[in-house]
C-alpha cells in the first residue's frame, strides 16, 4: 500500500475497500517511523491531519466524491498554510503562522485533500541540495548519506520513500524536476502563470511555478488538475490558458509520429557516464514505442546558468527586502535605530546562501552595473527563449536529462557555490523560458535514479503527459521503491 | 573580481559580520566572474525578456475586493500598539 500511487488509493477509497482516516493513519506511521533518517518533514500535526480525514469520510458518505477526495498530500514549506507555521525553512521565519491559505492550498482543500504537513527545503527554495534548510539536511532515501536534490528535498524524499503518496513542490530553476530525478519520481512544473502564485513565498517571482511530486506520471496530471486555474490575486496567473485534457493526456501508450529534439548542449562532456547512458538508452526505447529522434541544437544553453544567476538572485533580492523586521518575521533585540534594525534582523535571520544570492542581485541592480546584468542578462534570456521557439518548429517535444549527476554526497558541493550552481544546468533554461517541463525515472546508475526531462511549448502539459505516459507504460523504472523504505509483500 | 562586499551588503541592508564579509567577498567575486561569460553573447538589437510570454499585465477592475483584516495581519507582527507598526525612532 504505501508505494501505491494517488490513482490507486483513489480507486480503492472509491471501491469501499479503505477510508481516508486508515490511509491517513497509514501514511502518518510511516511519517514517524521513517522521518528521523530523512528529515523530510518539517511540520505535522496527527491530530489535524486525521481530523481532515474524518472529515473527508464523512463528506464522501453525504456526496459524490470530490477530485482528490481524501488523498493524502504533503506541502513544501514555501505554501503559506492556515495549518500550522510556514517558515520556508528559514530563521527570518521563526514563529510566523500566515494569515491566508496560498491560492493552491484552497484549491486543494477544495478538492478533498488531506494536507499531511510541511516538507523540508533550502532556506527560500535556494538550494540544490536542501542542505541550506535551517531545519537541518534533508537525505535521499536511496542513500541516506546523499542529498535529496534540491530546492523542494523534502517533497521528493517524502514520496520516494513513501511516507506520503504525492506532495507539492516549487521549481524556480529547476526545484521540482531535479530533485524529482534524484530521488526516482516524477515530478511536473506547468507552464509559467498555469498555477497562480499568490501565497507562495516569492523567491524570482518571473521563473517561479508550482507543480506536482508524485510516484506517477498520471498522478503528476491529476495533482495539476487540482492545481490549476485563473486567480485574479496573482496578475501573472494567465486568464486564457488554454485547456488541457490532464487525465486524457496519460492514456498514451505509444510515440507513434512524436518527433523527439535531442539537443546536443544537454549530452556532452563532463556529465556523468551512467547518466549519459541511461538517458540515450531511454531514447531508443522511445524510438521503440514509435517516435522519431531528431538532433537539434539549442546554440545558448551554456549561457542559461549566467543569465539565470543574475536573474533570479536579482529578483529575489527585491522580494526578500520585505523581510525587514516591522511588519512579520524576526527582529533583533534592542536596536539602535531603523537601520540597525534593518542591518542586523536581516543578518540574523537569513543563512548564508540566500545572503550570497541578495547580495549578488543588490550587486547586478546597483547603479552603474544594471545594463552589463540585468539588462543584459534579460536580453540573453530572450535568445534562449528564441532558442526553443526555433527548435519548436522542427520537434513536438525535447528530451534531455534532468541533472548531469545522480545524488551527491552530503556537504560536496556547499564549499563551492558555483559548483553547486551548475548542478542545475540542464532545468534553468526551461524555467527562462516560461515552458513546462517534466522529469521521470528512466533508469538506476550506481544504485541511484536517473531523470529523463521531457520539454514542451508553452502550455503543451499534454505533450509531456502524452510522452512520458507512453513511457512509463514501457518502463518499470517508477515502480522501484528504496529498499531501506520497503514493506514486505509490497511492490519494489 | 574584487567586490566591496560590505559596501553592497549595506546596499541591501543587511550587516556583515568582519569574518562573513571574508567569506562572501570572494565567493562574490567568483560567481560575479562566471557572469562575465554573458559579455561574449552579441546581442545587439535583441529586446530584453520583460514578461517569460510576453505578455502585457491585465488590469483590475478598480473596485474594492480585500476586507479589513488589520488584526489577523497583524498578529504576526513583531510589535504592534493599537493598530500601529512600533519601530525605533526616527524623527527626533
Amino acid at each position: 500500500m504505501p508505494f501505491s500511487t494517488l490513482s490507486d488509493i483513489q480507486s480503492r477509497l472509491n471501491g469501499g475497500e479503505i477510508t481516508a482516516v486508515e490511509v491517513a493513519q497509514l501514511y502518518l506511521d510511516r511519517i514517524e517511523a521513517h522521518n528521523e533518517s530523512l528529515n523530510a518533514f518539517v511540520y505535522m500535526d496527527r491530530a489535524h491531519v486525521i481530523a481532515q480525514a474524518e472529515a473527508s469520510d464523512a463528506y464522501r458518505a453525504q456526496h459524490e466524491p470530490r477530485l482528490l477526495e481524501g488523498l493524502p498530500i504533503a506541502v513544501k514549506d514555501i505554501f503559506c498554510t492556515q495549518d500550522g507555521p510556514t517558515r520556508c525553512c528559514s530563521s527570518i521565519l521563526e514563529g510566523f503562522d500566515a494569515p491566508y491559505d496560498a491560492h493552491v492550498i484552497t484549491r486543494l482543500k477544495e478538492a478533498g485533500a488531506v494536507l499531511v504537513g510541511k516538507t523540508n527545503m533550502d532556506e527560500f527554495a535556494m538550494g540544490s541540495s536542501t542542505e541550506t534548510s535551517a531545519f537541518g539536511v534533508c537525505r535521499n532515501p536511496w542513500d541516506v548519506s546523499r542529498i535529496p536534490g534540491g530546492s523542494s528535498g523534502g517533497s521528493a524524499s517524502a514520496v520516494a520513500a513513501a511516507l506520503t503518496p504525492a506532495a507539492l513542490g516549487t521549481d524556480t530553476g529547476g526545484s521540482i524536476r531535479q530533485p524529482a530525478s534524484l530521488c526516482g519520481i516524477t515530478g511536473l512544473k506547468p507552464t509559467y502563470g498555469r498555477v497562480s502564485r499568490r501565497g507562495i513565498i516569492a523567491f524570482a517571482s518571473s521563473l517561479d511555478q508550482a507543480g506536482p511530486m508524485t510516484r506517477s506520471v498520471r498522478d503528476a496530471a491529476m495533482l495539476t488538475e487540482a492545481m490549476v486555474g485563473h486567480d485574479a490575486g496573482d496578475a501573472t496567473s494567465v486568464a486564457d490558458a488554454p485547456i488541457v485534457s490532464w487525465l486524457a493526456a496519460c492514456d498514451k501508450t505509444d510515440m507513434k509520429g512524436l518527433k523527439i529534439g535531442k539537443p546536443k548542449e544537454y549530452f556532452v562532456d563532463g556529465m556523468d557516464a551512467g547518466v549519459r547512458a541511461e538517458v540515450e538508452a531511454a531514447l531508443k526505447q522511445c524510438e521503440a514505442l514509435g517516435a522519431e529522434i531528431v538532433d537539434i541544437s539549442l546554440p545558448h544553453t551554456e549561457y542559461a546558468v549566467a543569465a539565470y544567476y543574475v536573474i533570479a538572485p536579482s529578483e529575489a533580492s527585491a522580494n526578500l527586502s520585505r523581510y525587514d523586521g516591522v511588519r512579520f518575521g524576526h527582529r533583533c533585540d534592542a536596536p539602535d535605530d531603523l537601520l540597525d534594525m534593518y542591518t542586523r534582523s536581516r543578518d540574523e535571520g537569513f543563512g548564508t546562501e540566500v545572503k550570497r544570492r541578495i547580495l549578488t542581485g543588490a550587486y547586478a541592480l546597483s547603479s552603474g552595473y544594471y545594463d552589463a546584468y540585468y539588462l543584459k542578462a534579460q536580453k540573453v534570456r530572450t535568445l534562449i527563449q528564441q532558442d526553443f521557439m526555433q527548435a519548436f518548429e522542427q520537434v513536438d517535444i525535447i528530451a534531455t536529462p534532468t541533472s548531469p549527476v545522480t545524488a551527491f554526497q552530503v556537504g560536496e558541493k556547499t564549499d563551492d557555490p558555483l559548483t553547486m550552481y551548475l548542478s542545475d544546468i540542464f532545468t534553468l533554461a526551461v524555467n527562462l523560458a516560461g515552458l513546462p517541463g517534466l522529469s521521470q525515472p528512466c533508469g538506476m546508475t550506481a544504485g541511484l535514479p536517473v531523470g529523463l526531462q521531457w520539454i514542451a511549448p508553452a502550455w503543451r502539459e499534454d505533450l509531456l503527459l502524452n510522452a512520458a505516459s507512453a513511457y512509463e507504460s514501457a518502463t518499470a523504472w517508477s515502480d522501484l521503491a528504496p529498499e531501506a523504505f520497503a514493506v514486505k509483500g509490497d511492490k519494489v | 573580481m574584487d567586490i566591496d562586499v560590505k559596501k553592497v551588503a549595506m546596499l541591501a541592508r543587511i550587516r556583515l559580520t568582519d569574518s562573513e564579509a571574508d567569506e562572501l567577498g570572494p565567493q562574490l567575486g567568483s560567481i560575479l566572474g562566471y557572469i562575465e561569460k554573458l559579455s561574449e553573447v552579441n546581442t545587439d538589437g535583441v529586446m530584453p525578456t520583460a514578461h517569460p510570454h510576453d505578455a502585457a499585465m491585465p488590469l483590475r477592475a478598480n473596485i474594492v475586493t480585500n476586507s479589513n483584516r488589520r488584526e489577523a495581519l497583524q498578529a504576526v507582527a513583531p510589535n504592534v500598539l493599537s493598530g500601529l507598526y512600533v519601530v525605533p525612532k526616527v524623527i527626533e
